[in-house]
């Protein structure tokens, strides 16, 4: 069942004297529970894409339509509580709150919601265990190594039981143990919370372990392969 | 969350913090110290005024406070309504006369005031000025009591002889030679140059106004406060009377409060508004420091209207903390003056000319410190708009790539 239909999208940036065509006529459809890489050199439009997906960017042409909901029509306002409530984030550099310890970046997303404490307390325990630091929760992100850094922050996109996750470039600042580890355990949550993942990388080993492969090519999909 | 993001963001750049509660501790150090010390210096002199001057508030016949006359009196037996009235604490009467006073030497233009001495004791608290010599308790007949200025004026001292000269009610110079038993010192050294106060039966036979009459009844009340309610009801019960409160008689004592405060109201303003300066720009750098964080929490879901009550919470935070350091130890200073005092008697010859004692105990007003500290809250919240709305103005997308 498709959770994420796009049709036609065009995205140009006028920011510079000469016109960035970032994603020239995008068709893609996403399935929920997908681990769906997508590739692609750098400016091939990748991070647009995922951006457009996420409703923090407006494409210029083209319809992205989650769960029946055709998002760039929404207001700004609409687009955040969407966020909120159907999409998870793990970025590049973590961007975990940095006064908050581990636990409470998890809850603070809970608390968005509405989740009462006793609620948000069951949940941060059972994601914490997930993501394998439960010993971890009471610690700030700046004593935490990056790629537990990276585990709260998919632990945090995770909180909510979002529909889907994106991730753009989660493994780009770790070294390897950690990204196997952290790609280890996305693939196992992904298979116990049935959440869709939709990465964003240039990382070998995040395609190792997709089941689907999107690349991108000067804003084009060039090729969409599923193993 | 809100609040415990809010408090612990304050403390993720200490110094920057510290400095800005610094500014804004000493600036409401500043305020507090300046506004309790303006407000003591302004109730002493009110203080000063009605209790040692006017009373609370005095009773006269119609249309002797333009006339002056000395034919305009108060009958006989006055004093026993006004002393009945509940509110009132004690009464007493005077004779006053325009007149001169001459020594050997010179001569003044003064106000006699004819006294009761001991009923007066009741109402006003000149008896406890008296510097030198007695209040009326000398073995001389005629007895005065006269303020220091006019002792020095006119080159005479205690048990010195006096002329006071001025006319009997019909209109006949006349006068008498009377004993110096006192000198007074109020905080007011105008009121000491014209003022002589002799025994209202002394004045009484020398001015021929006839026993029992006199032309005011001064008045103190349970409450100064009461004094503007209290005399329209004299002026109903006493037949041809005027009542007049206080605030009437010296109207610069009652502008004095209203005028101290205004002024403590603006300086706490322009305090504030420099120190809004301060912390707009250090809201600003915040902000700017943590451009990708407030990206993140807007990409997570986060309302705008909460990434804006964070940051007008983190700056009211910063501003009531130093707020209330400074109040705190304004107040901490002002308890501990409020016992010595401030003295300021290297000015004393100008502030005295103006009535005002040179020294000074600060007072605090619960109702000005919780204005200043409301203000302190305000201003913060003023503050955060503007870096508030830079936040808001940030996108996402690009905000969570920011290095």
């Amino acid at each position: 069942m498709a959770i994420i239909t796009i049709k036609d999208l065009q995205k140009t940036y006028n920011s510079s004297q000469v016109p960035v065509h970032a994603l020239n006529g995008v068709d893609l459809t996403i399935d929920e529970g997908e681990f769906t890489a997508i590739v692609g050199p750098s400016g091939s439009g990748k991070t647009t894409l995922l951006n457009i997906i996420g409703g923090l960017d407006d494409p210029n042409d083209g319809q992205v339509i989650i769960n029946d909901t055709e998002i760039n029509h929404l207001s700004r306002a609409e687009k955040i509580d969407f966020r909120l409530h159907h999409i998870g984030f793990i970025f590049q550099a973590y961007n975990l709150i940095p006064v908050l310890t581990a636990r409470e970046n998890i809850e603070f997303i809970l608390e968005l919601h509405g989740i009462p404490k006793s609620k948000r307390r069951l949940r941060s325990n059972e994601l914490l265990e997930a993501v394998g630091i439960p010993e971890k929760a009471d610690i700030r992100p700046r004593q935490l190594s990056g790629g537990q850094q990276q585990r709260i922050a998919v632990a945090r996109a995770l909180a909510s039981s979002p529909r889907f996750i994106l991730a753009d470039e989660p493994t780009a600042n770790l070294d390897s143990a950690s990204a196997d580890n952290l790609l280890t355990i996305m693939e196992e949550l992904n298979k116990k919370e049935k959440t869709t993942f939709i990465f964003s990388t240039h990382d070998a080993r995040v395609v190792k372990k997709a089941r689907r492969v999107v690349t991108l090519e000067d804003g084009k999909i060039k090729s969409d392969s599923k193993k | 969350m809100l609040l415990k993001i809010a408090w612990r963001n304050i403390w993720r750049s200490p110094v920057r913090s510290w400095i800005i509660i610094a500014a804004l501790t000493a600036g409401m150090f500043a305020g507090i110290f300046s506004s309790t010390f303006m407000n003591g210096w302004m109730k002493q002199r009110l203080r000063d005024g009605v209790e040692t001057e006017t009373g609370h508030l005095q009773i006269f016949r119609n249309n002797y406070q333009n006339s002056r006359k000395l034919s305009l009196l108060l009958p006989p037996g006055e004093i026993t309504k006004v002393s009945a009235h509940p509110m009132v604490q004690s009464a007493t009467e005077r004779i006053i006369v325009q007149g001169m006073a001459a020594s050997a030497e010179t001569a003044r233009g003064i106000r006699i005031l004819g006294v009761e001495p001991e009923m007066e004791k009741n109402v006003l608290n000149l008896h406890e000025k008296v510097r030198e010599g007695s209040w009326f308790d000398s073995p001389y007949s005629k007895e005065a009591v006269i303020g220091e200025k006019l002792a020095r004026q006119l080159k005479i001292d205690v048990r010195s002889r006096i002329i006071l000269r001025f006319q009997d009610l019909d209109g006949t110079l006349t006068g008498g030679a009377f004993r110096v038993a006192g000198i007074f010192r109020t905080s007011n050294t105008a009121f000491d140059g014209t003022h002589v106060l002799v025994r209202r039966s002394d004045l009484a036979e020398l001015t021929s106004i006839p026993s029992g009459k006199s032309h005011a009844i001064v008045v103190k009340l349970q409450n100064a406060e009461d004094a503007m309610h209290v005399a329209p009801q004299f002026e109903e019960t006493l037949e041809d009377a005027d009542a007049v409160p206080w605030k009437e008689l010296s109207p610069e004592l009652g502008y004095i409060t209203e005028l101290s405060n205004t002024y403590m109201y603006i300086f706490v303003v322009i305090i504030l508004m420099a120190l809004a300066f301060g912390i707009v720009n250090t809201m600003l750098m915040a902000v700017l420091e943590r451009t990708r964080e407030i990206g993140m929490l807007m990409s997570v879901g986060m309302a705008r209207s909460r990434i804006f009550i964070m940051i007008v919470l983190e700056t009211v935070m910063l501003c009531t903390t130093g707020g209330l350091l400074g109040i705190g130890a304004g107040l901490f200073t002002v308890w501990r003056l409020s016992s010595t005092g401030i003295d300021l008697s290297i000015w004393a010859t100008g502030l005295t000319e103006m009535g005002f004692d040179p020294i000074v105990y600060p007072e605090w007003d619960a109702v000005l410190v919780l204005n200043i500290a409301g203000m302190v809250i305000l201003s913060g919240i003023l503050a955060s708009l503007y870096p508030a709305w830079k936040a808001l103005k940030l996108n996402p997308s690009e905000a969570v790539r920011v290095i």
